[in-house]
């Protein structure tokens, strides 16, 4: 049995809509991650998709209103992380982003924020409403 | 309000402006705007910026940092100057190259080869 085997991480964390809380919620995730074993790879996977995922339902979920607040669910052993982040906003339809890899698009400032967060995890996956993404990164 | 701690180094080497990022955890939200603010005032000195932005302290990125680095970077080309960067770390380019960004900006292994690129 490794170490890992005996540490799980399950818990609701939930913050305002403010960078600086974003931060340190990022900072305790990835803490626990590197704790339980996973490679740098891993690691900074799951911090680009975090921070990728907070920013969005911080600045375009909640409109960056900090009364409004994100809960992050964390499901993380030493196979498999699981994060869950939920804004308060309206949702949206992920699929009305555009490709920020096309040629028109590539100088834009904005837009790879989705596109980063399928590129580093493993799964990726939007309620319908929009305000609610479920990511997984698998420790290998 | 807590101290802003200094973000970048910027050094002159004949006619190239370098700036070294100098804190690893930089590249997150909050201090984007920091340095994308001090990195422009650079460009808006010079009637043709030359600058090399060396990510030798750099262990993460996102998609705002990439946001800041077109805006420098379209900036920089508005006034005829040249913009490279240097010292990417093998995880971070990979950023650059999903998001076809590699294509976009000059990208050099060292920034001696970086500064030599624009003379």
């Amino acid at each position: 049995m490794r170490p890992g085997d005996l540490a799980r991480l399950a818990e609701k964390m939930v913050i305002p809509s403010d960078l600086e809380a974003a931060r340190g919620l990022q900072q305790q995730v990835l803490q626990r991650v590197r704790r339980l074993g996973y490679n740098d790879g891993c690691a900074f996977a799951i911090r680009l998709a975090l921070e990728e995922a907070l920013c969005n339902a911080i600045k375009h979920g909640n409109g960056m209103d900090r009364r409004k607040v994100v809960e992050v669910d964390c499901d993380i052993d030493a196979d498999r992380a699981v994060l869950t982040v939920t804004d308060q906003g309206r949702g949206f339809d992920p699929a009305s982003v555009p490709d920020p890899t096309a040629d028109e698009n590539l100088e834009k400032p904005t837009g790879r924020g989705i596109m980063l967060m399928r590129a580093f995890m493993d799964e990726v996956r939007f309620t319908e409403r929009g305000n609610q993404v479920r990511m997984l990164k698998l420790n290998r | 309000m807590p101290e802003r701690s200094p973000r970048l180094k910027v050094s002159i080497e004949g006619r190239v402006t370098v700036v070294e990022l100098i804190d690893k955890k930089i590249l997150d939200e909050m201090s984007i705007s920091q340095i994308g603010e001090q990195v422009n005032a650079l460009v808006a000195r010079s009637d043709s910026p030359a600058m090399v932005v060396d990510f030798s302290n750099v262990g993460n990125m996102s998609s705002s940092a990439l946001g800041m680095l077109i805006t420098l970077h379209k900036r920089i080309r508005e006034k005829n100057g040249q913009l490279a960067l240097c010292c990417i770390q093998p995880g971070i380019y990979e950023v650059f190259a999903i998001t076809r960004l590699n294509e976009i900006f000059r990208i050099c292994s060292t920034r001696q080869e970086a500064i030599e690129s624009l003379n």
